[in-house]
């Protein structure tokens, strides 16, 4: 399926039994009817004996910034497995890159 | 319903600790055609005329006789389409033997004009030194290329607003990012042309795809879509110098591809990175954030702006991977792992539309 966002391909995973669609492009989630409140109640028993609510604020968006579908998996994204190649050390060759034309 | 949720963007950035840049200290001047080396004798002579132009100021009263010289002095860069040599506080540039004299002096009274963005030219108009248009240039410190941390995102990008926000000057040419890309191709194309192996060939075929799936403005086959800005046409992090030297303000240099075109080509270098997985999300998002804050117009104030970065991220990621790949066919060797992955996004870019220039806006409750 498109994103109704940014119209980019959705990919399916799954998410504690839940089967969620991720856009490959803004990252956005688009979820089936009844699948927030499964999502819900599966946390809710995850953290019952947790002791205060997550601080307010609830990150609005993802905090990885948008990036086109036809891009590197980005790291976190998607359950592809996908990394980039900035690891913690910069890569002699995109370092060169960098000051290239 | 569209829900954003982070819950699985908390592991989704990683920062690196960035060391191990390479060490090509080059001024970067653009990749030239191939087939003229610069004469043996340009290098003394622009250094003659570097040395001239540095000591011209403290003996303002004529010629004398000077003490010997012992001033800083090295070459910055011998390329086929620049050389750059130092003397002391002064560079001299030898432009590409191909270069338009009238277009180069509408780009370097452009400098002139707009010094707190440009690094200002000595003189305002062009010399010829065996037969290449000179140029003259207070030094200016680089960016370090053994600390990639230092890296000044932000004064990229807010220089990069102010040059966008700049009317065009009247009668300056068309910034030239889109010739490069298809000078780039070709490339590519003549070292294809010239390898008989197929498994370089092979590597070439994704960049040769993608590449046709771009529009015709992309390729340099077409005008660029409107509305027109001054545009710098080939950032990258050579093209940022402290002046004055060693702690003075940001400056761009290099004004051979400046030019009226889409000022999001300006953004669309680090884009590619990004989107190829090479440049880490928070220095990307340093840029775009701080390119915002000075009000460029190449992206919308706020939301996604990859329906205006598309195309252009597209075209330098293409242009990026047809200049590794001939790099790698000159030298018969393999992509190393960066190389690939853009070879990679080339590979990805015809299975997926290009966006529209215009952002779509989320429809509030779109219909289901």
């Amino acid at each position: 399926m498109q994103c109704p966002k940014c119209h980019a391909p959705m990919h399916t995973y799954n998410r504690n039994g839940v089967q969620i669609e991720q856009c490959s492009g803004c990252r956005g989630i688009f979820l089936d009817y009844g699948e927030l409140e499964a999502l819900t109640r599966l946390e809710a028993q995850w953290s019952q004996p947790a002791p205060p609510p997550p601080p307010a604020a609830p990150q609005a968006y993802p905090a990885a910034p948008p990036a086109p579908a036809w891009g590197a998996p980005q790291p976190g994204h998607g359950g592809h497995g996908g990394h980039g190649h900035y690891g913690h050390h910069r890569h002699k060759s995109f370092g060169h890159m960098l000051f290239s034309s | 319903m569209t829900a954003d949720t982070g819950a699985d963007a908390r592991n989704g950035t990683n920062t690196g600790t960035n060391t191990g840049i390479g060490t090509n200290t080059s001024t970067s001047i653009g990749t030239g055609p191939r087939p003229t080396p610069a004469p043996p004798a340009l290098i003394p002579a622009l250094t003659a005329r570097a040395k001239a132009a540095a000591h011209a100021h403290p003996h303002p009263h004529g010629p004398t006789a000077l003490p010997p010289c012992t001033c800083v002095g090295a070459t910055l860069a011998d390329r086929q389409d620049a050389t750059v040599v130092r003397h002391a506080g002064t560079v001299a540039k030898a432009h590409a033997p191909d270069t338009d004299p009238a277009a180069l002096t509408l780009r370097v009274a452009t400098a002139a004009r707009l010094p707190d963005v440009l690094l200002p030219p000595l003189g305002p108009t062009p010399a010829t030194l065996h037969d290449r248009p000179v140029t003259l240039w207070p030094y200016g410190l680089p960016v370090d290329p053994d600390d990639p941390d230092a890296a000044p995102w932000e004064a990229a990008a807010t220089l990069l607003a102010r040059l966008h926000r700049t009317p065009v000057p009247a009668g300056l040419p068309p910034m030239r990012g889109p010739a490069k890309a298809a000078r780039a191709l070709g490339r590519l194309q003549a070292a294809l042309r010239s390898t008989p192996h197929a498994a370089p060939r092979a590597a070439a075929l994704p960049v040769l795809g993608a590449w046709a799936t771009l529009p015709a403005w992309a390729r340099a086959e077409a005008p660029m879509p409107g509305p027109w800005a001054l545009c710098h046409g080939d950032l990258h992090l050579g093209q940022l110098v402290r002046h004055p030297a060693p702690d003075g303000p940001w400056k761009l240099i290099d004004v051979d591809d400046l030019g009226a075109g889409v000022p999001a080509w300006d953004l669309a270098r680090p884009a590619a990175w990004y989107a190829c997985g090479l440049l880490p999300p928070d220095e990307w998002t340093r840029f775009l954030t701080a390119y915002r804050r000075a009000g460029g117009p190449a992206v919308p104030a706020d939301g996604d702006p990859w329906p205006a970065l598309d195309v252009p991220a597209r075209a330098l990621t293409v242009q990026t991977a047809a200049l590794a790949v001939t790099k790698a066919l000159a030298a018969d060797r393999p992509l190393d792992e960066v190389e690939q992955a853009v070879v990679d996004a080339c590979a990805r870019m015809p299975s997926v539309p290009a966006q529209a220039s215009r952002p779509p806006r989320p429809a509030p409750g779109f219909p289901g």
